[in-house]
């Protein structure tokens, strides 16, 4: 039921359109019934001579008309309407076309914009964990199955409804007799569909696991295409290609096949009971039972009413996949996220920062840092080293405030960090991660990013300083290159330039670099550093490097180990004592024996 | 580029494109011949039915005598199963085309792709072709047996209804008729808008799809750039475009329904008026005139059914010319008629009359480029000896992989000659060069399936003890043993439960295990820890050891004890010499020494 409530959220602002659709396919369905009504009247009474068995209004129309002498001598006024009524339902089925798609379409865009803005607020360590590949299943093809339900299924249902129990009642009181003969296949039509589509759905299943598996042994061949033909396997490639395509078209067949079944057996029992009502109903006719146009009416109607029966059964057996859909998107909707809480503000930033007794974990009891405490003023440049999994990145995630520390206490500038607002502080602390994501937009624009009024001037700055201004000139389209699939492929190391220069152009008091200089050689590391530290504002700098070079020129460095700060100090002072930076530090010094052996 | 550029989809249709997928159809002859003599007899039914109303009507309502009502039972009931028949059979025939059709033209599209050369694989992204081995060669089995049964069944329909009703009373037919033609321009005109209008909606479908993977991958940049309500934004564009989009289609076919009823409601009052008329003259029967009625009804979806096939085949279209192309890409690099017949083709190798190997390599005035004109090579000139090893070093791009490709002839010298064992390679078989390489590349490709499977890959007739042979010599064969299902154990699609290191050692085991005379490795730069570092560099040695060897190489170890370095920039040998000579150089090779060393050694203490 809260799954139901949840769509009724997002149908907000359509829900009386949507009501609007189903009544409109209500009248479309009346009018698409008074036409063979009209049309019996007319074989029968007007232009044959019984009298008229109608209820009083329709009587009292005929009457003004002319009464049926006048009006057999002007049958264009039948025709007139007729297609009067003809061009009524169709308006109606205009609407209903319309508005089911109007409030369909607007539900689906309240749900996507409303997951895509849930998403990007999840917590950081959310998307650390996450499959994209299954997010991305929910949030487009289980979407699209909820839509689908809403502009096509849910209508279809009431159309179905409204045609049998409008259909039903004037049956039976023009004949009671041929009504049960008309109506008696129906429920069986309904149960047989049903059982079908549920008994294929197994085999839908099948067909669809075999394209899959097909489709594996293609992309694995074709990403693999230097093996295959290196070990010249092409012949075993596509015999096992073929034995998949096989399985895939015979099983594919084998649905088919199942349909087939299933189409003539449903319409064998549709055309019997379309016949039982022509040879009774000419029985009766010709006996007098029944007149002539209400046979007509019942023949028209008869194929009326077999087809959305039909389709009934197969949509009802869909149904439980919209409920499955509305459950994984409930899923993630029901992910805490982000929020501002009372007690955080926004204060001036200047990049004071002290860590007193800072613990912090993922996963209870399993401390990722414990007890660190350090001091860093304002200006300074911090370099963290320490082996994989020491803490290095952790350390710099709790300055963003991407996770908060369990326990002990982060002041910036005298606040304590719990107290400023993440986004706050996300927009003082410029982070560049490890692996930068670009976005499919032009260089400019990924440059840009984080500063919508950027000018032109202020992008090739951050550029320059970043030492990619010359490569993205020298690419065809300069900054207008675009990234991604359709654009040019960057290496590690120029990503990574993007990446810093889109983070240095807001001038954020403090500035952190997660291992982000590692796949730029040396010199342009070195002036990368040299360019930042000569820029106007100066930043308190994190730096988390393994280069020697890099680390030596930090005014503090901090050396990180199984989450404990086990060494700080200077490079001076650091060479000095024993421990990984000195033993780094030393391989400069191996190198130029090995040089000397060679001598 | 050209190959996988958009297509526009609004091209007349191309009857020479349609003829080229004739052969294709061949084996199906007698099926689609069967399937419209089928359809025929389907329509044919479809339009004796109403005729059996206006029958019943006339000789028995009218007359009100039964006499004969049984036997028109009767013929009803025969009618039924036939029909019933049909439509069984039809639904059986259209399917087993729709299934079969694809499957062919799989076939021979995956044996192209098997062929085309390298440089066809640089410029294709493999969703592009995936795309054209999947949807594009579905829709065109659905559109060739689904369209015909459409199109043959609305024809025959069409001119089953306009007989019937023509030889009852022409003047009356005629005048019902009238509105046809209107019928088939309005329905022309909105199939091709309502697809049209379609297509664009899976467009902005595929971009939300786009943007949603982009939000989901990006979230966490986007949280330290602080970027959340900007990309809302940009998502909102789409979504309202989307919106639009699809409200737009829907309104098209919304709108589609009711204008063709309408048209038809004019052919039925139009029967009703004139035909009325003709009853209370006597010079229409009852039955004709309910005849007539419904026949206006009947004839309106074999319209909107063919204008909605003529559209769908010109979007088809695309996707026959795009699967066309790719199955009708030249060959680059294959062996000369003489060859096949004396050496045998890759499906039937004549392995007798392959020659023995010994490894010795050689470049002779080799220049190379690709078809755009981008030379890569110029006058290249190399002599390897059999055994040697050489260590090719050099940034991106600098020509070292064209130098392994056409050594491995997964591409040919556009000039020049590459000579294996004094003869020009391309008086070789192509299998029999490449049964007689082993390779191992930067990034190790496994196949799903269980390791054995995949060792065996480099040599399909192994025996066990090969196998293990060639596990030992690479020491794969510990690791594999400590795994559960030992040489059973299943690596997953493309590898992906094994570690990266493991996946390389399996890929060293599969090279050698047919022990093959000329080894080529593109040694990989992702760091791995050290431990299995060790073994890789263990199993490379091994693994070099009495084999021709050309190694695109990054760590130190294997550069040193190559045989001969070169020193590869713009397709220039420009250092060459073994590991001292070339430091005592003081050159490229120097620094590019000096720099990997201290990477490798901090990588090693903070890696441990």
């Amino acid at each position: 039921m809260k799954k139901i409530r949840l769509l009724w959220d997002f149908m907000k602002g359509y829900r009386l359109m949507y009501i609007g659709a189903i009544f409109s396919v209500c009248f479309a369905t009346l009018f698409t019934l008074l036409n063979p009504l009209v049309l019996r009247t007319t074989i029968d009474s007007i232009i044959g001579d019984k009298p008229l068995d109608l209820p009083n209004w329709a009587t009292n129309i005929v009457e003004f008309l002319g009464g049926t002498n006048e009006l057999s001598q002007k049958l264009w006024i039948c025709a007139l309407i007729i297609i009067a009524l003809t061009i009524l339902r169709g308006l109606f089925l205009y609407l209903k076309g319309k508005w089911s798609a109007v409030s369909a379409e607007s539900t689906a865009r309240n749900m996507r914009e409303k997951l895509y803005d849930h998403l990007q607020h999840l917590n950081y360590d959310y998307h650390v964990k996450a499959e994209t590949g299954d997010l991305i299943q929910r949030c487009t093809s289980d979407l699209d199955t909820i839509r689908r339900f809403l502009a096509v299924q849910s209508v279809e249902i009431g159309r179905a409804i409204f045609i049998v129990s409008l259909i039903s009642p004037i049956i039976f009181s023009l004949n009671t007799k041929l009504a049960l003969v008309a109506l008696i296949v129906i429920p069986f039509i309904f149960v047989f569909a049903i059982v079908f589509f549920m008994k294929i759905k197994a085999s839908f299943k099948l067909s669809d696991e075999a394209e899959g598996k097909m489709s594996a042994v293609l992309q694995e061949n074709l990403t693999g295409m230097r093996v295959v033909r290196a070990f010249a396997r092409q012949k075993f490639e596509i015999e096992k290609f073929d034995e998949k395509s096989k399985e895939y078209r015979d099983l594919t067949y084998k649905v088919v096949w199942l349909l087939a079944w299933y189409w003539a057996l449903s319409d064998l029992l549709c055309m019997l009971q379309i016949g039982a009502v022509l040879i009774l109903g000419t029985y009766w006719a010709a006996t007098g039972v029944i007149t002539l146009g209400t046979l007509v009416v019942f023949i028209t109607y008869e194929g009326m009413i077999l087809w959305p029966v039909r389709q009934l059964g197969r949509i009802l057996t869909d149904l439980g996949k919209t409920l499955v859909s509305l459950e994984r998107i409930k899923e993630i909707l029901d992910e805490p996220i982000e929020k501002i809480e009372a007690n955080e503000s926004t204060p001036e930033i200047k990049g004071d920062i002290r860590f007193k007794d800072v613990y912090f974990e993922y996963d209870k009891d399993r401390p990722v840092l414990k007890n660190i405490s350090f001091n860093v003023k304002q200006g300074e440049t911090i370099a963290v080293m320490g082996q994989t999994g020491s803490g290095k990145s952790s350390l710099i995630h709790l300055l963003a405030r991407l996770y908060n520390y369990k326990e002990g206490s982060i002041k910036i500038d005298g606040v304590e960090l719990k107290n400023i607002q993440k986004k706050w502080i996300r927009k003082n602390v410029g982070i560049v991660l490890q692996e930068p994501f670009l976005f499919s937009k032009t260089i400019k624009d990924n440059i840009g990013l984080a500063r919508k009024e950027a000018k032109e001037a202020e992008i090739f700055e951050a550029a320059r300083v970043a030492a990619i201004h010359d490569v993205i000139l020298n690419f065809e389209n300069g900054y207008e290159t675009s990234v991604g699939e359709r654009g040019v492929t960057l290496s590690g190391g120029q990503k990574q330039r993007i990446a810093i220069a889109r983070t240095i152009i807001n001038d954020t008091p403090i500035l952190v670099f997660d291992d982000s200089l590692s796949a730029v050689d040396t010199e342009t590391d070195a002036y990368i550093r040299k360019a930042l530290n000569s820029r106007k504002n100066n930043a308190t700098t994190f730096i988390i490097s393994h280069r020697v070079s890099t680390l030596a020129e930090a005014d503090k460095i901090i050396v990180l180990d199984k989450g404990e700060l086990i060494q700080m100090g200077t490079h001076e002072e650091l060479i000095k004592q024993p421990g990984l930076y000195s033993r780094v530090w030393k391989i400069q010094n191996s190198l130029e024996q090995d040089m000397d052996k060679i001598g | 580029m050209e190959t996988f550029k958009e297509q526009d989809y609004d091209k007349k249709i191309d009857f020479g494109l349609w003829r080229k997928l004739l052969r294709f159809l061949k084996p199906y002859k007698k099926l689609l011949l069967l399937l419209s003599v089928v359809m025929i007899g389907v329509s044919g039914v479809d339009v004796i039915l109403p005729y059996m109303n206006k029958y019943a009507i006339d000789n028995f309502v009218e007359t009100g005598n039964l006499d004969g009502l049984w036997k028109f039972g009767g013929i009803y009931l025969v009618l039924v199963i036939i029909q019933v028949i049909n439509i069984g059979v039809f639904i059986a025939i259209a399917g087993k085309i729709e299934t079969s059709l694809p499957y062919d033209i799989r076939k021979v599209g995956f044996e192209r792709l098997q062929q085309l050369s390298f440089s066809y694989y640089d410029k294709t992204p493999v969703g592009w072709m995936m795309a054209r081995m999947t949807s594009d060669i579905r829709r065109l089995g659905e559109i060739i047996s689904w369209g015909l049964v459409d199109f043959v069944w609305g024809f025959a329909m069409m001119i089953g209804i306009a007989g019937v009703m023509l030889s009852l009373n022409w003047k009356l037919a005629l005048i019902t008729l009238s509105v046809v033609p209107f019928l088939a321009i309005i329905s022309r005109y909105f199939q091709k808008k309502i697809l049209k209008a379609y297509r664009q909606v899976r467009k902005t479908n595929s971009r939300i799809t786009g943007a949603f993977n982009e939000g989901i991958s990006g979230a966490k940049t986007t949280k330290t750039l602080v970027r959340e309500e900007e990309n809302l934004k940009d998502f909102q564009h789409l979504t309202g475009k989307m919106r639009s989009s699809s409200i737009r289609a829907a309104i098209f076919s919304a709108l589609f329904l009711p204008i063709v009823l309408t048209l038809a409601s004019i052919g039925t009052g139009l029967s009703l008026w004139f035909g009325g008329q003709g009853v209370l003259m006597q010079t229409i029967s009852y039955g004709t005139l309910v005849l007539f009625i419904s026949y206006t009804t009947q004839f309106f979806e074999p319209v909107s059914q063919i204008a909605r096939i003529l559209a769908e085949l010109q979007a088809a279209q695309a996707s026959a010319e795009r699967v066309m192309s790719m199955i009708e890409t030249d060959l680059e690099v294959k062996d000369s008629r003489e060859i096949v017949e004396k050496f045998g083709t890759i499906y039937n190798p004549k392995k007798e009359n392959w020659p023995d190997i010994t490894g010795n390599i050689t470049f002779e005035n080799v220049t190379f480029e690709y078809k755009d004109g981008e030379k890569v090579l110029e006058n290249f000139n190399l002599n390897v000896k059999a055994g040697e090893t050489i260590a090719l070093v050099g940034e991106t791009g600098s020509g070292k992989s064209t130098i392994v490709n056409l050594a491995c002839r997964f591409y040919e010298p556009t000039s020049g000659k590459i000579l294996i064992d004094g003869v020009d390679y391309r008086e070789r078989s192509l299998e029999w060069l490449h049964s007689n390489l082993g390779y191992v590349l930067q990034s190790p490709h496994l196949f799903s399936g269980t390791i054995r499977e995949n060792i065996k890959y480099g040599f399909l007739d192994a025996t066990e003890m090969d196998i293990i042979r060639a596990s030992k010599l690479v020491n794969a064969h510990d690791f594999i043993s400590n795994l559960e299902s030992g040489y059973d154990t299943d690596v997953g699609e493309g590898g992906g439960k094994l570690s990266t290191g493991e996946k390389q050692l399996v890929s060293f085991a599969r090279a050698i295990v047919s022990n093959p005379a000329i080894f080529v490795l593109d040694e990989a730069t992702s760091s791995i820890d050290t431990e299995t570092e060790k073994l890789i560099q263990h199993a490379i040695d091994k693994v070099l050891e009495g084999r021709t060897s050309f190694i695109i190489a990054h760590r130190l170890s294997t550069i040193v004890s190559a045989d001969r370095i070169l020193v590869i920039k713009e397709g220039k040998v420009t250092e060459q010499g073994n590991h001292e000579e070339l430091i005592k150089k003081k050159g490229y090779y120097y620094s590019l020494y000096t720099n990997q060393f201290k990477k490798e050694k901090e990588s090693t203490i903070l890696n441990a």
